[in-house]
Formats: structure tokens, C-alpha cells, sequence
């Protein structure tokens, strides 16, 4: 098995049309009340591009939008502005209101959390065998029952399951068996891309790898792609060829996952790295040095390229600086421009409470 | 700062479970989910359950808090809390010793508040219900809770949909520590959360531990968050522990070969790209004896040294 590092001039070298391409996508919800205003700024001019056989981590504060993201580009809730292109096709345009068929066959998604997204009312078969019938495979006709039966059975094992399960409810599962039946789901349809909203969190580390193996494995061997979000910046960086990190709603960085997590250069991200619990740290962390980051992230009054004469640097645009080499494609945010009024929601402006929010 | 475990044996320990076996039994599908399992949490003291997914770690969570239902069923064993028999609790005592003696942040937290009652409604209830503040006083406190949980108070008003999943998580520890216990269970509070976030709240978890003196279960796969916030762990495989020790020493030396694959399998933040196995294929572990003391306060299953040889084979591969 070559398990080299992927070169990071892999994903930009094709000329394919991309597998799933994002632009300027936004979404603003409103919240409280009937007649109040107040607006939370999920997304903000998102871009993002998943080639084929690619995986990208999505990686950034709880609440800045991660799971939003992927819920439109499933289509389970629509953006306010963008394009969402699935295999170089514009799906808000092809299927105005809802997925289509064709739609769910070719993209799938694994929900953040297992305990909502397993309908109690049925045995964990049911789920499977849905799925395999919108690959067109199993159940119904000319299909035999055995081969279907046989399917099930291997999709259980693929996930490290016992086939004995397929007769379960989603209540007599665990946590980390029920992470396993959605991943299970969404590999049934055998999909090209794939949104997986943090599938491993509820597993051991020893199942994880098992999981995060047989990803790659997909990726290597059916050139599926697949939008990888988590918390987990190892797993990030042991599965994902490229990571962006998200922040407020917006994607501040990315780039090959090995250089970006080896040379983080937005001061959200290295926050984000040197918060990686450690055993060997032992003891706290450092407050001095997060106030400092913390600071650099809400209101950066200093970018680390503003003296360089080939990178203008912008306050109100979010202009994007190249990062070292360009094979990496990794870039990040001009640190001059702050995340605009009303991107509520994250955790960071919580802290020290600035000013009283506005009452609605 | 680690708190050792001799200091805990000398009184009467929070928690005490003794020889707890847990049962579902289906029609199609009996799983002894917890097997003769022991331990016990002092005064105090942070204890961290890890395991294999599936191993039975929510399963005892739910025994602690009496909230098993029907197929499940406590075969063997007892759960004292205080000195108090938990298993024998009417439902009057049930009602005070949930939330305020014992609260829990479920596994399935993102997935278990009210649906139709703004966040700070189901915030202020407990306040309200449990404590007898006034309502206005109730939704003080709550702004206060959501605060130490770095969430905006404006989102009071906010419904639990209108939150991201690591907001929920967040709301419901802060509901479990609202009354301050003096047994916090935690399964898997963090899953949800970024790092930075994360490492926050438990932080606050630890201090707030630390004033009041409560103890803490904390179950996770996160072996590192484990090792950095508990005194002592146990690890857990098929319904039974296999080691426990002090953290730092099973995050030191871990003698099980279960506990070297878990503590080996994390891929690593720097360095090339290794592929990594978790088992080997095809290492299972049957009929785990009960646990040895192999160095004061270690306690590890004795286990079948071929077994070990290829574990560590597989992880040198
Ligand atoms: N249906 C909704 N109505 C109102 N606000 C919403 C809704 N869904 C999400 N939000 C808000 O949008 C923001 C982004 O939420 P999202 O769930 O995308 O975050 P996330 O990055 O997935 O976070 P986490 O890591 O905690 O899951 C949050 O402030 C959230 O409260
Ligand atoms: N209601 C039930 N009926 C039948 N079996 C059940 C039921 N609830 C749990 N189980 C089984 O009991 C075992 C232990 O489950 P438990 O939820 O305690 O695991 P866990 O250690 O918390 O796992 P995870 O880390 O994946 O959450 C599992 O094999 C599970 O399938
Ligand atoms: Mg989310
Ligand atoms: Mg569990």
C-alpha cells in the first residue's frame, strides 16, 4: 500500500470538472421572536471547491457555520445567495425546489448527530435498504435477495458492525454504533461525494482509524470525494488532503492539510492549534498567549503581510495572501478584515462581553 | 496537583460500584452490556471511563442514574451513592437524587432538549423547579450558566434548532452544573466542540470542581482530554475494565494490550503521514479475567501474552 504523502499539487493539476464547487455562498437566518430583527450570519461569500477523489476537511469554531454549509449543499436548507455545483452542474438551478433523485445518488450526507437522525421507528435493515434502493440496487424485482441480503450484511462489517445488528433499533444501539449505521447509510448509495458532518466522533480512537482507513480507502480506490468536518485536527490532517478552517462563517485559511496545520498563519488557527489537548503539556494553558491570539483574532490591528509589496492588504475585503509555496495552495485571510456585524454565534466574542447585544 | 488515590481511600468514597452486571435482553439479541464491573469515585475526584465503542460505558451511566429501561435489566451487583443504595431509591428520592445529587450530560445531549421551549425557558426551569428562584431571578442565573458555556446570552430566546450542535452540547452542561452536584456524569460532553472551546469549559468545569468539591465521571474517546483532566481512569472493553490506574500512569505505562492500542492509535499532529491500525485485524478479546495488581494503585486484567505480541506487532507495521 503506498501511503506516501499525498503531493499537494495533486487536486489543482486536473482539468476535470470539479467534484463539487461552492461560490458565494451565504445564509442568514433570523431568530427570536415573531417580530424581531435579530439576524445570525451563518454563511458569508463561502467558497470551496472538492475535486474528485479529493477529501477536504472542514475544521473552525463550534457554531460558525460548518454544519450550515453542508446542509445546503444538501439542499436541506436553502442559502440565501450562491452556487452550489455538483459534478460542474448548478443544483439550485437544475432542481429548484427540492433534491431530486438523481440528486441524493449522486451526494449523501452523514448527519453531526446520531441520536436525531436515526428515525426510532425502524430496524437499522430499513435504513440500509433504503439507501441501496436509491442506488437502484437491492430490494425491489430483478435484484435477488440474497445478493441484497449479502450487501447488507457486508456494509455492516465495512463499519465494523455485526451483521446480527440489522435487526436493531436505533435505541438499542450505542453512540459510536449508531455514528457507524449513518456512515453505513451514506456508503450504501455509493455516492461521488460525500458530506460527513463529524461521522467519528463517538468512536474509539482503535475504531476511528478503521473508519478513517476505509475513507481513504474510498477516496483511493472509487474516487469518491467527500467534505470531511470535525473537530479532531489529527484526524483532519491523518485523512484530508486539503483543510479549510471556518470561522464566523467564513473560511479564513486553507490549504494542504500537512502545511497548514505545520505553518497555521491565522492567528484563529493557531489558537485552534495550540489548543490541542496534550498530556504532555501538563498544566493549563498559557493565558497570556490566548489573550494575545484571541485579541489578533476579534480585532488584528496588524497583518504579517503588510510589508510585503506583492500582496495588498485590505480591512474591508477579504482578500486572500498566499502562504508560502504555491504548490500548497495554501492561503489565508488578510488579518486586517474582522468579521462583520451580526455574524453572532461565536464563541470568542463571548468572552470578555463587549457591549450589551442590541434588545431585540 | 494530581490528587492521589490513597487520599481517597481513607474516607468514604462518592461513589461506589460494586460487581455491576447489566443485561438487555431482546428477542432476537441478549448482550450482557456490563460484566462484573467495580469502581469507585471519591470526593472530589475526576474519574475518566474510556473503552471501545459499544463497551458499555452509557450503559453504566444509566445504571448510576437509575435510568435504564425495560430490556435492560441490573442482574448483579450494587451502585451506592453517599452510602445511600441507589438501586433500592423509591421514585420520591429518585426526583431529588436526579439533578441535584447526580446530573448527567447524556451522550445524546445535542439531540435531548425540549424541542418547542426556548433555551433559556429550559434553563431557567431547573431554577425554577429545583431551586425555587423566582422567574426573573431564574433567568438571571440562566444568562449567567450560558455565559460560562461561551454562549451569547441573547441566545436565550433561541430554540434548540436554531443552535449549532456544539451550542447545544454547551447548553445542557450548563443545565447539568446548574445545581451543582456533587456527582457530575459526563459521556462524551465534548464531541461537538472545537478545541479551543472545549478546553475552555472544562477548564471552568475544574475550577468550579475544585471550589465545590465535586466529583466527576467523565466518559470519552478523547484520550488526551482524559489523561489532562482526571485523577484516575478505567478502561473498558466487551462489558468489562481491563485496567485502571492513575491517569498519568496508564498514559505512561498502559500494561493492557487494549489500553496500548487506544493510547497508540491517535495519529499524530507533526511528522510524515504513517498509516495506522487500530486492533489488528482479527485481535479480540474473550473472557477477561478479573483485574491483578501489577504496581500500587494499577490494576490490569491479566491477559494472554500472544495476544499482546500481536497488537504490537500490528501497530509496528
Ligand atoms: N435553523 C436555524 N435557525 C437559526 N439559526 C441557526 C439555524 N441553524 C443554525 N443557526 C445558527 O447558525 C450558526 C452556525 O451554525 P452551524 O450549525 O452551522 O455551526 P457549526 O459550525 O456546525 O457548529 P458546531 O461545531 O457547534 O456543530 C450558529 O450561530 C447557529 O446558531
Ligand atoms: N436498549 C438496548 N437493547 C439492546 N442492546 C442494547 C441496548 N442499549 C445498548 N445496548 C447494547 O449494549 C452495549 C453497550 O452499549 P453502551 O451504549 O453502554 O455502549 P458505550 O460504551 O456507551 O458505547 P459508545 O462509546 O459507542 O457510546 C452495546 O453493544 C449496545 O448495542
Ligand atoms: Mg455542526
Ligand atoms: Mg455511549
Amino acid at each position: 500500500m503506498s501511503h506516501a504523502v499525498h503531493s499537494p499539487a495533486r487536486p489543482s493539476v486536473s482539468t476535470q470538472t470539479p467534484a463539487l464547487e461552492v461560490h458565494g455562498l451565504g445564509k442568514t437566518f433570523h431568530i427570536g421572536g415573531l417580530f424581531s430583527s435579530q439576524a445570525v450570519r451563518a454563511l458569508h461569500r463561502v467558497d470551496l471547491t472538492i475535486g474528485r477523489g479529493e477529501i477536504v476537511a472542514l475544521v473552525g469554531e463550534s457554531g460558525s457555520g460548518k454544519s450550515t454549509l453542508a446542509r445546503c449543499v444538501a439542499r436541506l436548507e436553502k442559502p440565501s445567495e450562491g452556487a452550489i455545483l455538483l459534478d460542474g452542474i448548478d443544483v439550485l438551478k437544475r432542481d429548484r425546489f427540492q433534491a431530486s433523485r438523481t440528486f441524493r445518488s449522486q451526494l449523501q450526507m452523514v448527519f453531526q448527530d446520531p441520536f436525531g437522525s436515526l428515525n426510532a421507528a425502524h430496524r437499522i435493515e430499513h435504513f440500509l435498504r433504503r439507501s441501496l434502493t436509491i442506488h437502484g440496487k437491492g430490494g425491489t424485482g430483478q435484484g435477488s435477495e440474497a445478493q441484497t441480503r449479502r450487501r447488507l450484511e457486508e456494509l455492516m462489517t465495512t463499519v465494523g458492525l455485526q451483521a446480527d445488528m440489522l435487526d436493531s433499533y436505533p435505541h438499542e444501539l450505542s453512540g459510536g454504533q449508531r455514528q457507524r449505521v449513518a456512515i453505513a447509510r451514506a456508503l450504501a448509495v455509493e455516492p461521488q461525494v460525500i458530506l460527513a458532518d463529524e461521522p467519528t466522533s463517538m468512536l474509539d480512537v482503535s475504531v476511528r482509524i478503521g473508519v478513517l482507513n476505509l475513507m481513504r480507502k474510498l477516496r483511493d480506490e472509487q474516487g469518491i470525494s467527500m467534505l470531511y468536518i470535525t473537530h479532531d485536527l489529527a484526524s483532519a490532517r491523518y485523512l484530508a488532503d486539503r483543510t479549510a478552517v471556518m470561522f464566523a462563517g467564513e473560511i479564513v485559511e486553507e490549504g494542504e492539510s500537512l502545511d497548514l496545520l505545520a505553518n497555521p498563519a491565522h492567528p484563529y488557527t493557531q489558537l485552534l492549534v495550540s489548543a490541542v489537548p496534550d498530556p504532555a503539556r501538563a498544566g493549563s494553558y498559557d493565558p497570556v498567549h490566548r489573550a494575545r491570539l484571541r485579541q489578533a483574532v476579534m480585532a488584528s490591528t496588524a497583518c504579517a503581510f503588510e510589508d510585503d509589496p506583492h500582496q495588498r492588504c485590505s480591512s474591508e475585503e477579504p482578500v486572500r495572501h498566499q502562504v508560502g509555496d504555491p504548490r500548497n495552495g495554501h492561503w489565508v485571510r488578510c488579518h486586517l478584515y474582522r468579521p462583520g456585524a451580526g455574524a453572532g454565534g461565536h464563541a470568542l466574542a463571548t468572552e470578555p462581553l463587549p457591549e450589551p447585544q442590541p434588545a431585540a | 496537583m494530581t490528587v492521589s488515590q490513597t487520599s481517597f481511600g481513607s474516607h468514604e468514597p462518592v461513589l461506589d460500584v460494586k460487581n455491576l452486571t447489566v443485561k438487555y435482553i431482546g428477542d432476537t439479541r441478549s448482550t450482557t452490556a456490563v460484566d462484573n464491573v467495580s469502581f469507585s469515585i471519591g470526593a472530589g475526584e475526576v474519574f475518566g471511563l474510556a473503552g471501545e465503542s459499544g463497551c458499555g460505558k452509557s450503559t453504566i451511566a444509566n445504571s448510576i442514574m437509575r435510568l435504564l429501561k425495560d430490556p435492560a435489566n441490573v442482574a448483579a451487583g450494587s451502585i451506592s451513592f453517599g452510602g445511600k443504595d441507589v438501586l433500592a431509591m423509591s421514585q420520591d428520592e429518585l426526583r431529588r437524587f436526579r439533578w441535584q445529587d447526580v446530573a448527567m450530560v447524556f451522550q445524546s445531549a445535542m439531540n435531548s432538549l425540549n424541542p418547542v421551549l426556548t433555551i433559556g425557558e429550559q434553563v431557567a426551569d431547573i431554577f425554577t423547579t429545583h431551586a425555587g428562584y423566582s422567574r426573573k431571578e431564574s433567568l438571571r442565573r440562566a444568562a449567567q450558566l450560558l455565559e460560562l458555556v461561551r454562549i451569547d446570552p441573547a441566545r436565550l430566546k433561541s430554540y434548540p434548532h436554531q443552535l449549532s450542535g456544539g451550542m447545544r452540547q454547551r447548553a445542557v452542561i450548563a443545565m447539568a452544573v446548574a445545581l451543582k452536584p456533587s456527582l457530575l456524569i459526563l459521556d462524551e460532553p465534548t464531541t461537538a466542540l472545537d478545541v479551543v472551546v472545549q478546553q475552555e469549559i472544562m477548564a471552568q468545569i475544574k475550577d468550579l470542581q475544585r471550589e465545590l468539591g465535586f466529583s466527576v465521571l467523565f466518559i470519552t474517546h478523547d484520550m488526551s482530554l482524559m489523561v489532562e483532566l482526571s485523577h484516575r481512569m478505567a478502561v473498558m472493553y466487551g462489558g468489562r475494565i481491563v485496567e485502571t490506574a492513575k491517569a498519568h500512569d496508564i498514559y505512561t505505562t498502559p500494561r493492557h494490550p487494549y489500553t496500548q492500542a487506544l493510547m497508540g492509535a491517535f495519529p499524530p499532529l507533526t511528522g510524515p503521514r504513517v498509516p495506522l491500525t487500530g486492533l489488528p485485524e482479527g485481535v479480540k478479546f474473550h473472557n477477561i479475567p478479573d483485574l491483578a495488581e501489577v504496581a500500587p494503585g494499577h490494576f490490569v486484567a491479566p491477559f494472554d501474552a500472544d495476544a499482546e505480541a500481536g497488537v504490537l506487532e500490528g501497530a509496528a507495521q
